[in-house]
């Protein structure tokens, strides 16, 4: 994979928040002052109570929402002065993963991993080589064929995986993704993660799985009330499961 | 754009107009509506206008002569009309001559103007043709004013009438049409908007792995331009019959000079493209109406 070629760990500046505040437009306060810098090839957890800002602070990473003060800057593009039509550019350059997988019920898993480079106008000889490439790295190569119901819950999120990274994004943002699988398909998650980790990318996780915290050792973030409170290389889940 | 992109959005707009059923229906059905009165109230008011415009080239001075005018007078009257400046030809005729035209034109009725035969009431005449049409009305001023003149007419009233009768022909179509453009636009964008609904998660998913919004925005951009496409077609098969139709027929039927229709080719192909074009317009419109309020980032 390219990303993995020329990468060195700790040495490129990925994501850089300085003084973000976010209100939403009902009033509700999700952040109020968030500074943090993330390094190309980092993995972290952003970890914290529900209701607590760590969905916000996700959302302002792929420009789903935009920060009512501060300013944001991902792989040297600044957010609060990119152009909206310049948006899906930036999330060429971020793959995101849901709780929920958001797959698209009536096609296939292949052409459910194709459509995210059918819309990036891809070629249709470079679609078909990096999607069976993914297949293969999330280990469903033999299910390609298979609509989305006829998966495990565990297996949908090995698409959505797939989906996410099959355009070699700089950066994956997975938000809750072991939120409804058991903790053996979690593991088997986990796994994929750090294999896409391994190979350069840079990988936020928001999560309440208090164990694959403190069982894979990463940076932690914990977020409370719109805040960071706690910023630990290699730390713990710290809450009550 | 990619030839492959292309094919791709003409093909999601195509499948668009078959998914939604009745409600693309009731679109090119408004459409349709719509252009068709578009078509049939363009030819009238086109038709008409041409007849105006004819009708003024053909228009005529006739000046009416004193009863008590002497034959000297007469011819004398006659010569100085002919030098006026801006006089094409002038022609005498005799009010014996008009009693009979007047006799023939009325034809049954005619026959109780014979009686006046022994004492005609009417007057002798000059018919005077201006070099200019726009300049008749200033021709017959001065031929009025000349000695001997008792009245000039030249048909002001007709063509008068005329142009008012288009205009208000004119705006009440236009009033008519406005609503029906809207009505049709409406059901267009409602139309977009129950496809954009149903493919909301698609869409979402295009947006979160960096599909621009153009790139969103095409397949219901061309759904909306066929809904305009196809609602034209029916208007313009009728525009092209039944002006043919109408061509033929009225030719042979009314005999008044001025009722002379625009000929077939070019003009009903002209109308074609025109009612074609509104229709695409419509549809266009009516896309993108529907589609900028949902697709906002």
């Amino acid at each position: 994979m390219k990303n993995a070629t020329l990468w060195i760990k700790g040495d490129i500046q990925m994501i850089n928040m300085k003084d973000v505040y976010k209100t939403y437009a009902n009033g509700v306060t999700a952040l109020n002052g968030i500074d943090i810098d993330i390094d190309q090839g980092e993995f972290v957890y952003v970890v914290g109570p529900s209701g607590a800002g760590k969905s916000t602070f996700i959302r302002l990473i792929y420009r789903e929402v935009k920060p009512t003060n501060g300013t944001i800057v991902i792989d040297d593009t600044d957010l609060s002065t990119l152009k909206v039509r310049k948006i899906p550019f930036l999330r060429r350059n971020v793959g995101v993963i849901f709780q929920d997988f958001k797959l698209l019920p009536k096609l296939s898993v292949y052409e459910n991993i194709a459509f995210a480079l059918e819309v990036i106008e891809e070629s249709p000889r470079n679609i078909r080589k990096r999607v069976m490439d993914v297949l293969e790295l999330v280990g469903l190569k033999n299910k390609a064929r298979f609509i989305p119901d006829e998966l495990s819950g565990g297996e949908q999120q090995r698409v959505s995986i797939a989906r996410a990274i099959v355009n070699h994004p700089k950066i994956v943002i997975a938000d809750e993704p072991t939120g409804n699988l058991d903790p053996d398909t979690s593991w088997g998650i986990m796994r994929i993660f750090e294999e896409i980790n391994d190979r350069g990318t840079t990988i936020i996780m928001a999560t309440h799985n208090k164990e694959i915290v403190n069982k894979i050792k990463k940076r932690v973030i914990a977020v409370e009330d719109g805040l960071i409170v706690r910023d630990e290389h290699r730390g713990e889940y710290g809450y009550e499961a | 754009m990619k030839l492959r992109t292309t094919k791709r959005h003409l093909r999601e707009g195509t499948k668009n107009i078959f998914r939604n059923g009745w409600m693309t229906i009731a679109s090119i059905g408004a459409v349709t509506t719509t252009l068709l009165l578009v078509g049939a109230f363009l030819a009238l008011m086109l038709n008409l206008n041409h007849m105006a415009n004819g009708l003024e080239e053909d228009v005529q001075i006739e000046a009416l002569i004193d009863l008590t005018a002497e034959e000297e007078q007469i011819k004398g009257l006659g010569t100085t009309i002919k030098q006026m400046e801006g006089t094409e030809s002038v022609a005498f005729t005799s009010k014996d001559e008009q009693l009979n035209q007047l006799i023939e034109d009325m034809g049954q009725e005619g026959s109780t103007w014979q009686m006046f035969e022994q004492d005609n009431p009417l007057s002798h005449a000059y018919i005077v043709k201006a070099a200019e049409p726009n300049k008749t009305e200033r021709l017959a001023d001065k031929i009025s004013q000349l000695d001997g003149v008792q009245e000039v007419n030249y048909g002001q009233d007709v063509i008068r009438q005329l142009f008012q009768f288009n205009e208000y022909a004119r705006n009440i179509g236009l009033v008519l049409i406005a609503a029906l453009v809207f009505t049709a636009i409406f059901l267009i964008s409602n139309t977009i908007k129950l496809t954009i609904m149903a493919r909301s998660r698609e869409i979402g998913i295009m947006k979160l792995v960096g599909a621009t919004n153009g790139f969103i925005r095409w397949p219901f951009f061309i759904e909306g331009m066929m809904h305009g496409v196809l609602g034209s077609i029916i208007p313009i098969t009728a525009v092209l019959t039944g002006y043919y139709y109408l061509d033929n027929n009225l030719k042979d039927q009314i005999n008044y000079a001025f009722v002379e229709l625009l000929p077939f080719n070019p003009f009903a192909w002209q109308l074609s493209l025109l009612i074609l074009l509104i229709g695409t317009f419509i549809g266009i419109w009516g896309s993108v109406m529907s589609v900028r309020k949902f697709l906002k980032v």
